[in-house]
């Protein structure tokens, strides 16, 4: 099927909008975690929820005191509103990406990339709802236009057919699962960080005073990196096995400890391990965030040292 | 003794402890891990040979750690083998438990239902039976035990979500059948690799002298492979305009089972992504390259064509690089016959192009095949007992003057060269061979089985909470009744708030604003 290059082409603006728009948002979320009230209120709406009336916080729902709001809050809600356009672009690119080429649009790291930071961006939007989070939007944001850079430069493939071993419909199920799982990842990720600093804060005040301040309670960061991980670790695991059914027809064994089947081992067994240190006694808190962060590194790793450096078969990068 | 049994008891606790097993499952990661960063013998041989050679005394030592062979080696097995030991010593008293506690009756409520972290209460006009009616209809599909307090007060106790811990014992439960299917798979499996060239050979698995290579589970002795034939007609291939292919297939026929017999040929088009399945085994494709077709006229008049597979050495451009060989016709003498062996050896380009009489390939499609070949004749070596790769000449006899260079020659297809001695030989063209590969794991459906498991149990254990409520309906003096309504999630407090809301609200309202 030939590509159409102008819907490619459209595309790949669509992307760069959308880089633009969440850098853009990051700025605006950082400027209310910095200059917004420091989280004081916040955190008696955090008892109300632990206390459990069931009230769930909502970022519109607030009903402010005066008619005009601060500063910073309104520049929150813009940078929301700003988060929701970029997505709004960030599909739009994927979906011309998929009509340009005809095909699933995650073929090449670039493509894949593209989807991994999709499903980062909408989970934190949507755990945004159940938890007083929004101002961490920048630190989600960060790697997320990082990551987005890298795959738009770097790791940038012109819009084209795949390889045979990857005509399959196990493209579609398999690459889009792991992509998207691990996207949701990056989430408990950068909360797990938070709450490691906002912990050691808690601990020694006078440590990561100015920052550790303004973060919500550690105990909110634990539950919303539980929370992500819980969602996203059943998914992780779908895909891991979608990639063995499909390595069984392609490649004629299901595990073969391929350099990025080892890696995706290893991730699992971390996150495995995370979700039994935080019913441990003496693991709980600190240790079992560090072992959240330490998950989300090795998919990262896995994503550019694996593909880029080593040779195994799944060396589709489409780079160089 | 008694301190024999003390140390085995302490042993088996300290084992099957969470945290032991949270050591342990750290080290299955990190042993996992320089499977990915080092060269594996299993998956490519040549590299960890280079790897050795290139870092001196540290490779030796890896090689000696075992760190080339990771997944077979003496420390990753020992890592393995604890954390399956600790897992059976977590699931044992965890599945006796469960047992009981299935029997059991939800516990008694607390005297104080105010403490627990989920609470809410109310007066209303109906009295204590019907409050107690309307509380057991609303609380349908919840296990729950109805108690009488004294001074009238009556309780419920009702508890749910007892799937997560079923979920839970499923998951470990099927993890450790899932590593049992994945080693037996690995003890009675095999795999085994065949070139086979696309002009309607045939290839069949009868027996490992077959293979060109062939890797056997630790039981597999080679014998009572699954009888089947395979015949190879055609193969094709489309690319790019930039050299990516598009896509393989391989028209073959094959017959298996009773069709062996009646000499039945079955049409598979044989694809990536399309292996073939038959009685149980499968048939995969797994390459392809070009086998270039020399004829040799030797001075006597005599002819001989042969068509041997050359290895790509570009995988883009399918640049490859081979030997064909020949004896002399009509030499009975063994003698004189290692003087004039002729080897045809160097380099096949599919789509040549030249620069000057330096040849290279700028496409993997067979447009304009040529190759740029040394010819060698004398003793190949092919009696000597030394072993010799079909894809290149042993250079010793080179090197000891037993084999000489007699020509160097570009040869377009019908082109040929003279040599000395009048022996002509012509470039006829080429043909594609297919590289095949047997499969046979007999445990792999029970892996996909307990995959599946895996993910259900999984699914079950994360999602479900486990969580009680409790209901106490006291009467009062003036005819009404009191109601307390306590919760109290047992794994995850978060996220029971909002169905306690819920259900609080329809038990102090005797769901009244809601239907059944």
């Amino acid at each position: 099927m030939p590509v159409n290059a102008t819907l490619a082409t459209y595309g790949d603006w669509l992307y760069n909008s959308a880089v633009g728009v969440y850098i853009l948002a990051t700025f605006l979320y950082l400027y209310e975690q910095a200059f917004g009230r420091a989280p004081a209120k916040a955190k008696e709406r955090e008892l109300v929820v632990a206390g459990g009336t069931g009230e769930q916080w909502k970022p519109g729902l607030v009903v402010p005191k005066k008619p005009e709001r601060p500063r910073a809050e309104r520049f929150g809600r813009m940078a929301v509103a700003l988060t929701l356009l970029g997505v709004l672009f960030h599909v739009s690119a994927l979906v011309l990406r998929g009509v340009a080429t005809g095909r699933a649009p995650w073929g090449n790291m670039y493509e894949y990339g593209a989807l991994l930071t999709l499903a980062a961006v909408a989970t934190f939007l949507v755990l945004m709802r159940s938890f007083p989070v929004r101002r961490l939007g920048g630190f989600v944001l960060t790697p997320v236009v990082i990551l987005m850079f890298l795959g738009g430069t770097a790791l940038y493939a012109p819009a084209a057919p795949v390889q045979p071993a990857l005509q399959s419909y196990w493209l579609v199920i398999h690459v889009s699962v792991i992509s998207i799982s691990t996207g949701m990842l990056l989430v408990p990720g950068v909360a797990s960080l938070l709450y490691l600093v906002k912990s050691t804060n808690d601990a020694k005040p006078e440590r990561f005073a100015r920052f550790a301040g303004r973060l919500p309670a550690a105990d909110t960061l634990d539950r919303l990196a539980y929370r992500s991980t819980v969602l996203a670790f059943p998914l992780f695991t779908i895909g891991i096995m979608f990639g063995a059914i499909w390595a069984e027809a392609a490649w004629g064994r299901f595990w073969g400890w391929d350099p990025k089947e080892t890696v995706a081992f290893v991730s699992w067994v971390v996150y495995a391990a995370y979700l039994h240190a935080r019913a441990t006694a003496g693991w709980r808190g600190a240790r079992a965030a560090w072992v959240n962060a330490l998950g989300f590194l090795l998919t990262v790793f896995n994503l550019f040292f694996i593909n880029l450096v080593t040779a195994g078969l799944h060396s589709y990068a489409g780079v160089g | 003794m008694r301190d024999a049994l003390a140390f085995l008891r302490n042993t088996w606790r300290g084992l099957t402890a969470m945290r032991t097993a949270l050591t342990l499952l750290f080290l299955l990661a990190l042993g996992a891990l320089p499977g990915a960063l080092l060269p594996q013998r299993a998956l490519n041989a040549a590299k960890v040979d280079e790897y050795i050679a290139e870092h001196g005394w540290w490779g030796r030592l890896l090689d000696k750690g075992q760190f080339f062979a990771v997944y077979g080696s003496f420390w990753f097995s020992a890592i393995y083998v604890l954390l399956f030991v600790s897992l059976v010593g977590c699931l044992l008293p965890r599945l006796w438990e469960y047992f009981t506690q299935m029997r059991a009756k939800p516990v008694l409520t607390p005297r104080n239902l105010s403490r627990m972290p989920h609470h809410a209460d109310a007066h209303v006009d109906r009295d204590v039976a019907e409050v107690m009616a309307a509380a057991r209809t609303r609380l349908r599909g919840w296990r729950l035990v109805e108690r009488e307090e004294p001074g009238g007060a009556r309780t419920i106790s009702a508890e749910r979500g007892f799937l997560r811990e079923t979920g839970n014992l499923v998951f470990h439960f099927a993890l450790l059948g899932l590593l049992v299917a994945f080693a037996l798979g690995k003890m009675f499996g095999y795999e085994g690799q065949v070139i086979v060239q696309a002009t309607g050979k045939q290839y069949c698995n009868s027996g490992v002298f077959n293979f060109d290579s062939f890797r056997p589970g630790l039981r597999v002795d080679g014998t009572r492979l699954t009888p089947f034939c395979v015949r190879v007609n055609d193969f094709h291939a489309s690319y790019l305009h930039n050299g990516q292919a598009q896509s393989f297939q391989a028209g073959i026929d094959y017959q298996s089972g009773a069709d062996l017999d009646t000499g039945t040929w079955r049409p598979y088009s044989l694809e990536v992504n399309h292996p073939l399945r038959t009685e149980g085994d499968r048939l995969y494709l797994l390459g392809h390259g070009y086998t270039p077709k020399f004829t040799v006229t030797f001075p006597n008049g005599a002819t001989r064509s042969a068509e041997v597979q050359w290895r790509p050495v570009d995988p883009i451009t399918l640049l490859s690089e081979g030997a064909t060989k020949f004896d002399p016709p009509q030499v009975t003498d063994s003698e004189e016959r290692r003087k004039n062996q002729l080897a045809i050896t160097g380099l096949l380009a599919p789509s040549a192009v030249f620069d000057g009489t330096l040849m290279s390939s700028n496409f993997p499609e067979a447009r304009k095949p040529a190759v740029a070949v040394d010819v060698f004749r004398g003793d190949l070596g092919t009696d000597s007992g030394r072993g010799q790769s079909i894809f290149s000449i042993d250079r010793s006899m080179v090197d000891n003057g037993r084999l000489k260079k007699v020509a160097r020659e570009n040869l377009e297809v019908g082109q040929s060269v003279t040599l000395d001695d009048g022996t002509v030989i012509r470039f006829d063209g080429v043909t594609d061979w297919v590289s095949l590969q047997v499969s046979h794991d007999p445990t792999q459906v029970y892996v996909l089985v307990f995959s599946m498991l895996i993910v259900a149990g999984l699914g079950a254990s994360l999602a479900i909470r486990r969580r009680r409520v409790w209901v106490r309906a006291v009467p009062r003096q003036d005819g009404r009744t009191f109601i307390e309504v306590g919760g109290l999630a047992r794994t995850d407090q978060a996220g029971y708030g909002g169905e306690f809301t819920g259900l609080s609200r329809d038990l102090l309202t005797g769901g009244q604003d809601k239907e059944s």
